[in-house]
């Protein structure tokens, strides 16, 4: 999908490989596992740091419930990278999963299929967050702050690479940022 | 995903479409089980067990009363597990629950699904209900996955609704050997199909005996349309990490866990091992101390009666 849009894309298994990207995807998974193994394998400090240093972050799903501050269940424990609470599995089981469409700001054209997995979704927003896209209902379901982005949906299981071009772009800025001392390359990241 | 080609040709969004209407039902399926891509999946009969398994890391359990080692041991009929017990288990985690039902019983998947089952598997492990078919998996929201040894069952099931396949091996014997037969089978079949002329594709999926759409997707992508994991005999982590190495995308650990001495330890073991599956040093370290594995049966010599693996048509 990254590369469909030009993107250098690595997978990131190992902590040293952080530094050799402007931005990283935490896709769509077991939140528990994710969280699991990024403790595991020492990721979260580095991570962290990364981050605070102005790298671009992008959680979907799984992922968005990884980066959040704070979670209605008492674990997995999230690594507070957006200020956001995240309710997990908010509609229900596998059953319950389903498509719908949505429009999201910052996004020209259609509205973009988005498919949900045993979804979660945004119950709070900190300060300097902004909700970028609800549900019919109201629920916030993407959310972005600075060059952090969290969505509920699964943009990697459809072929709409909108979305994706956003983040490219933050990536981008990421990699001018002085702070994070990249080399020319550009290199995009999924754990 | 792709919808369509420049040629014209078959696509995976467009075979869907044709046979059945609701693409969207279909994605969001098949989409839970590429979110368990590069996981292990473990079979748990208690809640307890259960949190073992989510607190090793494990993407998804099968809920069962009896794992296939038992299974096989006390033999008679196998059925699906008492519902107390699922609801038991889907009420202690938070990762999805899978849950098997006997090949052809569409009453036990009703039950599954009325449960909130997040996947079912249609098992070649449980007695089978049908002599000749298996359940019409599209009439369901829950997803299945099913068991294979070649591209033309693999395919049939895809036919007929799977959204994830995985190698049947031989469940409970704590022999690699049969899984690491059937993954290569798949491939080998795969790599036939992907480097025919077109013209020989009706002739293959009248011999494989698979249906011409799904064959000539194959053709196509040079994968299944599905998720492809393996299962059946896994013990170690270096079986889990093996069988990533010859191409599966993930690993169902039967038996392996819970019949091993020091089942937390195992599983945290598999978990590493698959996602680091690639990197003999971290193998090595993460293979230490671990403990016995489940005492094994050598596969090659269960009498062919008694093999699980040839149940499903």
């Amino acid at each position: 999908m990254l590369r469909k849009i030009g993107i250098e894309a690595i997978e990131v298994r190992k902590v040293q490989q952080l530094s050799k990207i402007d931005g990283l995807i935490i896709p769509g998974g077991e939140s528990t596992t994710i969280v699991k193994l990024l403790t595991r394998f020492e990721f979260i400090d580095h991570l962290r740091e990364r981050v605070t240093s102005g790298m671009a972050l992008w959680g979907t799903c799984a992922g968005m419930i990884v980066i959040a501050r704070e979670l209605a269940d008492p674990y997995p424990i999230p690594l507070n990278l957006i200020d956001i609470s995240v309710a997990r599995n908010y509609f229900g089981r596998q059953v319950d999963s389903f498509e719908a469409e949505l429009n999201i700001e910052g996004i020209n054209g259609d509205p973009m299929r988005a498919v949900f997995i045993r979804a979660p979704i945004v119950r709070t927003i900190g300060k300097g967050v902004t909700r970028i896209a609800s549900t019919d209902d109201g629920q916030a379901v993407a959310v972005k702050k600075g060059r952090v982005l969290a969505t509920s949906f699964h943009p990697e299981l459809t072929s709409d690479t909108r979305l994706h071009a956003l983040f490219l772009k933050l990536a981008k800025e990421a990699q001018k940022d002085p702070r994070l001392n990249r080399s020319s390359e550009r290199n995009i990241g999924s754990i | 995903m792709a919808t369509s080609t420049s040629n014209g040709t078959t696509s995976a969004q467009s075979w869907k479409e044709m046979s059945k209407p609701e693409v969207g039902d279909w994605r969001v399926k098949g989409g839970l089980a590429q979110m368990l891509k590069g996981g292990v999946i473990m079979d748990v009969v208690t809640p307890e067990q259960a949190k073992v398994a989510e607190d090793a890391g494990a993407v998804s359990v099968m809920a069962l009363e009896r794992v296939p080692s038992d299974i096989r041991r006390d033999g008679g009929v196998a059925r699906m597990s008492d519902p107390d017990l699922i609801s038991g288990i889907i009420d202690a985690v938070s990762i999805p629950v899978m849950a098997k039902a006997r090949i052809g019983h569409f009453v036990e998947a009703q039950i599954l699904e009325a449960l909130g089952v997040d996947y079912c598997d249609e098992s070649e492990v449980l007695t089978p209900a049908d002599n000749e078919y298996h359940i019409d998996k599209w009439q369901y929201k829950m997803p299945y996955v099913c068991g294979a040894r070649n591209i033309g069952e693999a395919l049939r099931r895809i036919g007929e609704g799977a959204a994830m396949i995985r190698t049947k091996g031989e469940a409970g014997t704590g022999d690699i050997v049969h899984a690491v037969t059937h993954a290569r089978q798949i491939q080998a079949d795969i790599r036939t199909i992907q480097n025919m002329p077109a013209e020989e594709l009706m002739s293959a999926a009248r011999d494989f005996q698979a249906p011409y759409e799904l064959v000539v997707e194959v053709h196509r992508t040079g994968k299944l349309p599905v998720v492809n994991f393996a299962a059946g005999g896994i013990a170690t982590p270096a079986d889990a990490a093996l069988l990533m190495q010859i191409g599966v995308e993930g690993v169902f650990v039967g038996s392996g866990i819970f019949k091993s001495s020091d089942p937390a330890k195992m599983a945290d073991a598999i978990v590493r091992a698959t996602t680091h599956y690639n990197d003999p040093d971290m193998l090595a370290e993460i293979s230490r101390g671990l403990g016995d594995a489940m005492p094994g049966i050598e596969a090659n010599k269960v009498p062919q009666t008694e093999q699980l693996q040839t149940r499903g048509w």
